[in-house]
């Protein structure tokens, strides 16, 4: 029997979550509105003088993605294993580090890119001055790739699990923290006037490795959380 | 050498020869760790900035390098459990995990204790320091997943694939600790672990290290033993181990 | 891989097609089963019953692939299922126990999409395969405000339209009034009369007749 091929397959998996997605356009905005409020709270909190806030600015930006990615890992596969398409995408002849991957990819789409499209407004409301705005979008396009992977492999671990939660949190922190200190560095350094490159190239590193690694990890993970 | 690694992969003759090691590995740190105290505390010369304050690191520079050095050997006993599907290198990272998670608390404990006198603060964020806390947190992260599954296989799978992705990423983090840390701090002031030591100043310290590697090889028999105990609740060589002694 | 070839080339030989060995399955502290064996030539079926509890559908997902054995092995053709999933598991259709549909696509958008990943099949074979179950009308609304049988019927259709030689089928009956049950077992018989296997797990006894079909119980 002719298996398509895995492009196709790829693609199929990513229109279906894309089309779920769009028949719940609420829901698709919630980590969004997560990190737009989070970066609310700090001018509350703190004090909104302009020169503490753009002192701030960079680490409220990155802690806030890096909190809206981990309320995002937590649904990415949680319905997939609870309906039980999952299980029939792990008996088909795809294989299923691809599918994970288009299904992290479609997550990406749907809660990391509007992040790095909104990141401007967030940045200008920080007063972060205007010329670090493009790198931290650059430096948030390369992070939350990384964030999604990285979250993907970890809530493939847990989502059997009936008391799993804040244990997602737990696991993606500690393996996450070097893309919050390579991204916030990259936009500290387009502040100070200094070259970022060096830090978004660390960020691209680090996300080569988490694409050809992550997929694998997520497969044996669901195949474990499936047994 | 096959059947001899299954063989010793097999509960039972573990369970025998473990006891047969322990008491050596237990007397061998003891007298290690009084040498090496006794030579690091008395006879080793006191620093010439530091004066008899560096002599913390005694204790600090064998719990940090442990701390690592267990990590990685879970990891190493998760591997081959998941690959080889042998339980008792599963029994093995879960036993490492929690004595990891102490000398990385020890080595943090001792780290802050020896930052009152050279900085005035009990928490430096100094790059070491900051990559041994995260070394707690992956810690943390593994034991918080092996008790929120209950049954033990998937416990054991689960687990073993996440000391895996954590072993992976301690370089990286590591690295993006010391980077950050230059950033900020371009002169910083680490005299701990320096390269350039004495001679009589290091060899306690090597003393030292051998006598945690045996305590810590100890331990790790024991919390085996233990494991192993619960695990194999119920089956015959157990019940003919226990009624025979 | 020689091995697996003189098997398929060799039909007086009559070596299993699928194939499991001392299969042994613990949950937890309790062994649910041990030293079991199963074997299934071309065009046959077998019947695995047992009181509830007994490890039935762990059994089969077991001989999926969906679950790791403490012990034994499964083999399709001749080799390891765990060794090469992708082959296996593009003879092999699964229905369990949840219907495995989204809620929100309609049961034309769903199966689209799971034959897609198997065959390069357009709408109109699922519309048929729909049809056949008896569909035709609730082919384009939501899963979701579908009955429990007429979701077990998507399932049935996508087994159906699958082309898969081995059907793993958990409960089938569930949910299905009598016409339902009745067209379960045509089917299985039209599959089996194509060579194909069938692996039934079921309460009820199933409406299949003939030599072909065997039953095994598990305790």
């Amino acid at each position: 029997m002719d298996i398509p091929g895995l492009g196709t397959a790829f693609w199929l998996q990513v229109k279906r979550d894309l089309q779920l997605a769009f028949r719940h356009m609420g829901q698709l905005a919630n980590p969004l509105m997560f990190f737009i409020m989070v970066t609310t709270l700090f001018p509350l909190a703190l004090n909104p003088m302009p020169k503490l806030l753009e002192a701030i600015a960079p680490g409220v930006v990155w802690v806030a993605a890096l909190l809206a990615s981990l309320l995002a890992a937590e649904g990415l596969f949680r319905q997939d294993v609870d309906d039980g398409t999952m299980e029939q995408l792990a008996l088909s002849p795809q294989p299923l580090a691809l599918m994970l991957l288009a299904k992290t990819a479609a997550h990406w789409l749907i809660t990391g890119l509007p992040l790095v499209i909104m990141s401007p407004i967030v940045a200008y409301a920080l007063f972060l001055p205007r010329g670090a705005v493009p790198t931290t979008m650059a430096a948030l396009a390369l992070a939350t790739p990384i964030l999604s992977l990285v979250g993907g492999a970890m809530a493939a671990l847990t989502v059997g699990l009936r008391r799993g939660g804040g244990l997602l949190s737990l696991l993606i922190l500690p393996i996450v923290m070097p893309v919050l200190i390579f991204g916030a560095r990259a936009t500290d350094m387009a502040m100070t006037g200094m070259d970022p490159v060096g830090a978004l190239y660390l960020l691209a590193a680090l996300l080569l490795l988490a694409m050809s690694l992550t997929p694998f990890a997520m497969a044996a993970a669901m195949r474990i959380s499936l047994d | 050498m096959w059947t001899w690694i299954h063989k010793l992969g097999s509960p039972p003759h573990f369970y025998r020869i473990s006891a047969r090691l322990t008491p050596w590995f237990s007397w061998a740190a003891l007298l290690l760790i009084v040498a090496g105290a006794y030579g690091g505390l008395y006879v080793a010369p006191a620093d010439y900035q530091q004066l008899d304050g560096f002599r913390i690191i005694y204790v600090h520079v064998p719990s940090a390098s442990l701390s690592l050095f267990i990590y990685v050997n879970m990891a190493l006993a998760a591997a081959v459990g998941l690959i080889w599907r042998i339980k008792l290198a599963h029994a093995v990272a879960a036993a490492c995990a929690p004595i990891g998670a102490s000398f990385t608390f020890l080595a943090l404990a001792t780290g802050s204790i020896w930052a009152k006198p050279m900085w005035g603060t009990w928490w430096v964020w100094d790059a070491r320091l900051t990559s041994e806390l995260v070394l707690l947190f992956l810690y943390f992260g593994y034991m918080a997943l092996r008790a929120a599954i209950d049954d033990d296989t998937r416990a054991d799978r689960a687990s073993a694939l996440l000391a895996i992705i954590g072993v992976i990423n301690v370089p990286i983090i590591k690295y993006s600790v010391e980077w950050w840390n230059t950033l900020h701090q371009p002169a910083t002031i680490s005299k701990m672990g320096k390269p350039s030591m004495d001679f009589d100043m290091l060899v306690w310290l090597l003393v030292m290290l051998a006598g945690f590697m045996c305590f810590f090889a100890a331990i790790l028999l024991t919390r085996v033993r233990a494991e192993v105990l619960l695990r194999s609740r119920g089956q015959k060589w157990l019940r003919n181990t226990v009624e025979g002694s | 891989m020689n091995n697996s070839s003189n098997m398929t080339t060799d039909p007086g030989e009559r070596a299993p097609l699928l194939e499991g060995r001392d299969l042994e399955l613990w949950r937890g502290d309790r062994r649910l089963f041990h030293g079991i064996d199963v074997s299934l030539h071309q065009g046959e079926l077998l019947h695995i019953t047992g009181p509830n509890g007994c490890g039935k559908t762990s059994l089969l997902r077991v001989l999926c692939g969906l679950t790791l054995p403490e012990t034994g092995v499964v083999r399709w053709r001749g080799r390891p299922v765990m060794r090469s999933r992708a082959d296996y598991h593009a003879e092999m259709s699964y229905v369990g126990h949840r219907e495995s549909m989204k809620a929100d696509l309609s049961p034309v958008e769903n199966l689209c999409f799971d034959l897609g990943l198997r065959r390069d099949a357009g709408q109109a074979v699922v519309r048929e395969a729909l049809d056949e179950v008896g569909l035709t009308a609730a082919a384009e609304v939501p899963a979701r405000s579908l009955s429990a049988g007429q979701r077990r019927r998507v399932s049935i259709a996508r087994c159906m339209a699958s082309r898969a030689r081995l059907w793993v089928l958990d409960e089938p009956y569930t949910n299905l009034d009598v016409a339902g049950r009745e067209f379960v077992d045509e089917m299985m018989t039209r599959h089996l009369g194509g060579d194909g296997l069938v692996l039934l797990v079921a309460h009820q006894s199933h409406g299949v007749a003939g030599r072909s079909v065997r039953q095994m119980e598990l305790v």
